[in-house]
C-alpha cells in the first residue's frame, strides 16, 4: 500500500527474520508486512544477510541415515499447511488468530471496544475499535506497545496514522491518540507486557461520576 | 511452448505441484540458464521438475551447513540434525513458492530454516505475511536473477570486510540471539542496493499480476 508513512524499524525488521521477536510483535510485523511492499523490501534484504550468514557457517558433517530417512520421506503425503488470506481489513496472520471465529467486541466503554486475540505471560494481541472523534483512553503501557491501523485513521502528538500505519510506543511516550473524524478506527494491537486495561472502565467513568 | 530468447527463460504452465494442480510439466527452465549459481539451478530444477538429482546436491551444500549454523546457535547435535531433515523436507514441499527474483535460495532457505525451529521448539506457529501469489505463466527474467545473485555476493564480501567483532554481532543478530532493542539499526551492511534489486522482483511480480487481472 502505497499510503503507508509509518514503517517498522528496521532493527525489528532484522529481529523478525532471525525469529528473535516475541510472537505478539510478529504478528504486527507480519500484518504489516502484509499491506506493505516497502517493509516486505527491507524483509527480504534482511532475511537476504541471514542467507549469508547461513551459507558463511562451518560445514558440520551430517549422518548417512540422515540423508536416507530424507529421500524415503520425500514422497510421503502430507497436509500442506493451511493459507490465512486477507478478509476484508484483515490481514493473513489476523485471519490466522482469528482461527475462522467471528468478532467478538466487548466493550470497554466510551463506545471503544476490544477483541482480545492472544494473550498469555509474554504479551497479547488484540483488535481495538474505536469510533470516531473519540479519544483512546490512556490505558498505560509498561513495556512496548505496536499498534497497526486497519481501517480509520488516529493521530496524536507523534503524528498522523492511516491504514498500514504502525505506531511504536514506549512506556516514555505520553500520547493520547485521537480516532480522527470518517470511520470508526480499528487497529491491531501487540503488547509485551499485560496491559494495564483493568483499571480503565472506572478511569473513563470517573468523569462522569463528577458531575 | 518451450521458447527461450536470448538470455530469457520461458516459462509457461507453472502449476504448484502441491496445492491440487498437476505437476507442471509445462515449465520450463533450460539447464545451461546462463551463468546462476548452481544453488540457483539446483532450486529451480527441483521446483519445476522434482528433480532428485538437484535435490541430492542441494541436501549436500546446504545440510552440512544448516547444521553448522544451528550448533553455532547451541543447538546440539542430534536436535540440529532433526531440525535439518525438517528443513529440507520443507524445501522439497514448498519448493514452487520458490522466487529467484525476490530470494536468493540461501535467504530462501535462512527464512525456512528460522521459520521452523521456532514452530518445533516453541510449539507457536511463526506469524507469516501473506505470500505474494505468482501466476501461472510467469516468465523468468535471467538479467533479475543474476543482479540478485550479484548483490548478494557484495553482500557476502561486506560482511566478510567487517571487524570480526562486528561481524560476530550481525551472526549473533541473524542466529536470532539477539533482541531487537540489542540490534542496532546501523548494521554496517550496505542493505539499500540489495533492497533496490529485490524492489524490481517484486515490482515485477506485481506488474504480472496486475496483468492478468485485467
Amino acid at each position: 500500500m502505497s499510503g503507508v508513512t509509518h514503517h517498522i524499524p528496521d532493527a525489528m525488521l532484522a529481529a523478525y527474520a532471525a525469529g528473535s521477536l516475541p510472537q505478539a510483535f510478529a504478528v504486527v510485523v507480519a500484518s504489516h508486512i502484509s499491506l506493505c511492499d516497502h517493509c516486505r523490501t527491507a524483509l527480504a534484504a534482511h532475511q537476504a544477510v541471514g542467507g549469508v550468514v547461513l551459507e558463511g557457517s562451518d560445514a558440520v558433517p551430517v549422518s548417512t541415515a540422515l540423508k536416507d530417512n530424507l529421500f524415503a520421506l520425500l514422497d510421503s503425503p502430507f497436509v500442506p499447511e493451511p493459507v490465512f488470506d486477507r478478509s476484508g481489513i484483515f490481514p493473513g496472520p489476523v485471519m490466522e488468530l482469528l482461527k475462522g471465529r467471528a468478532l467478538q467486541w466487548k466493550s470497554l466503554g466510551m463506545g471503544v471496544r476490544q477483541d482480545i486475540l492472544s494473550e498469555d505471560g509474554t504479551g497479547s494481541v488484540r483488535l481495538l475499535y474505536i469510533p470516531p472523534g473519540q479519544a483512546v483512553p490512556d490505558h498505560g503501557h509498561n513495556g512496548l506497545e505496536m499498534t497497526l491501523v486497519l481501517q480509520g485513521s488516529f493521530s496524536d502528538e507523534t503524528g498522523h496514522f492511516g491504514v498500514g500505519d504502525v505506531e511504536i510506543a514506549d512506556q516514555d511516550l505520553e500520547h493520547t491518540p485521537m480516532a480522527d473524524p470518517g470511520d470508526p478506527c480499528i487497529c491491531l494491537a501487540a503488547t509485551d507486557a499485560r496491559l494495564r486495561f483493568n483499571a480503565l472502565i472506572p478511569r473513563m467513568l470517573q468523569p462522569l461520576f463528577r458531575i | 511452448m518451450r521458447v527461450m530468447d536470448q538470455g530469457t527463460l520461458q516459462l509457461t504452465n507453472a502449476r504448484r505441484p502441491f496445492s491440487g494442480g498437476r505437476p507442471n510439466e509445462g515449465r520450463f527452465v533450460p539447464p545451461d540458464c546462463p551463468d546462476f549459481s548452481d544453488q540457483t539451478k539446483w532450486m529451480l530444477a527441483v521446483r519445476d521438475h522434482q528433480d532428485r538429482t538437484a535435490f541430492s546436491h542441494l541436501f549436500d551444500y546446504f545440510a552440512p551447513r544448516l547444521k553448522g549454523f544451528l550448533m553455532k546457535g547451541g543447538i546440539n547435535a542430534a536436535q540440529a540434525e532433526e531440525i535439518v531433515q525438517d528443513v529440507m523436507l520443507t524445501i522439497w514441499r514448498k519448493a514452487a513458492q520458490f522466487d529467484p527474483h525476490r530470494a536468493q535460495v540461501s535467504a530462501w532457505i535462512y527464512q525456512i530454516a528460522r521459520n521452523r525451529q521456532i514452530d518445533i521448539f516453541r510449539k507457536e506457529n511463526r506469524p507469516v505475511p501473506e505470500e505474494l501469489k505468482e501466476d501461472p505463466g510467469t516468465e523468468a527474467d535471467a538479467s533479475q536473477v543474476l543482479g540478485l545473485e550479484q548483490e548478494t555476493g557484495q553482500l557476502r564480501r561486506a560482511l566478510a570486510n567487517l571487524k570480526p567483532e562486528q561481524r560476530e554481532m550481525i551472526e549473533k543478530a541473524y542466529l536470532g540471539e539477539l533482541t531487537h532493542q540489542e540490534i542496532s539499526a546501523e548494521t554496517g551492511l550496505p542493505l539499500g542496493t540489495i533492497k533496490s534489486r529485490i524492489r524490481l522482483g517484486m515490482e515485477r511480480l506485481r506488474h504480472e499480476l496486475k496483468d492478468l487481472k485485467q
